[in-house]
């Protein structure tokens, strides 16, 4: 659903409309319940948070002043009944990526830079869905360190922007950047690793 | 010498790739990417898997599926929406008669 739709129901909320109710429900306990399951790791913690938060979003809900506002208003008070349900149980630790982790060796050869990574030329956007390749992301989102991943999530996933990312994580915009930038590159390099093992099998096709 | 600059700024592109990407750089540093990366396939090759990437953390959602929402879970919300109105109206209400 584009955020338009969202701000639709929200301010259909607000009027009172008790049809956007279902819509609204299920449209975000699916985001939160994503969201949660991949910063817990666990299905009870994730459903649990899911109606955490849209308990209390109905009950704050007059609190909403700009509905353009819903889907990062709703992903802060997620994230705060995140943080509740994870102090009760184990999660991957904060770690810091350094970028030079990921910088790609370069051969040189004839006076010609090739780069030591996958040929991700043959991969059409379409295709990048595939099973397999959603297993290998999921795995690499879910190993990216604490700090980073819900940065990844709310800029890439669910495509909130820098600002309001910063606002949600209370992080200023620049350590948005800098995070977003390296839990990519950490993702990408899963993804590349992959391609180079056996991922051939994904591009050969068509 | 040249293949050595090139390796440099090659790592500053590493290095602002996602911001380039995201469209936030200033117009200027833009640009001295997009020439640096017009004659740098390297740069092209990392860049568009870096693309390729975002694309398709875009287009994910996780596996994990959800089960439907419970009778009583659906109970609890609507009360607390309907609650939320209730209070509202009583609140407007309560500004009429005092006006």
């Amino acid at each position: 659903m584009e955020r338009e739709a969202e701000v639709d129901l929200a301010r259909r909320l607000m009027r009172g409309d008790a049809n956007a109710f279902d819509h609204f429900v299920e449209h975000f306990r699916a985001k939160i319940f994503h969201y949660s399951w991949l910063m817990c790791g666990q299905r009870e913690d994730a459903e649990d948070v899911a109606q955490d938060t849209l308990l209390k979003v109905f009950e704050s809900f007059d609190q909403l002043s700009e509905p353009e506002r819903v889907r990062p208003w709703v992903f802060r008070i997620a994230r705060n009944a995140c943080l509740m349900k994870r102090r009760k149980s184990v999660f991957a630790p904060a770690k810091e990526l350094s970028l030079d982790d990921f910088i790609p060796a370069i051969n040189h050869q004839g006076g010609h830079a090739k780069l030591q990574i996958a040929d991700w030329s043959g991969l059409p956007d379409h295709q990048l869905m595939r099973s397999e390749m959603k297993h290998v992301l999921d795995q690499a989102i879910s190993e990216l360190p604490e700090n980073y991943k819900p940065v990844l999530l709310m800029r890439d996933v669910e495509e909130l922007s820098t600002l309001e990312t910063a606002q949600i994580l209370d992080l200023t915009e620049d350590v948005v950047k800098t995070r977003l930038h390296r839990a990519r590159l950490a993702v990408r390099q899963k993804l590349d690793e992959y391609l180079q093992s056996g991922g051939r099998a994904l591009s050969s096709h068509t | 010498m040249e293949l050595h600059e090139r390796t440099e700024k090659c790592k500053e592109v590493f290095s602002l790739l996602s911001e380039y990407l995201n469209m936030e750089l200033p117009p200027d540093a833009c640009q001295e990417m997009e020439a640096h990366i017009a004659g740098c396939p390297p740069c092209v090759e990392f860049a568009e898997s870096l693309r390729k990437t975002v694309e398709l953390c875009r287009q994910y959602r996780p596996s994990e599926l959800l089960e439907p929402l419970g009778k009583n879970a659906r109970e609890q919300l609507l009360e607390a929406y309907q609650k939320m109105l209730g209070g509202r109206k009583a609140l407007a209400l309560g500004s009429v008669k005092t006006d």
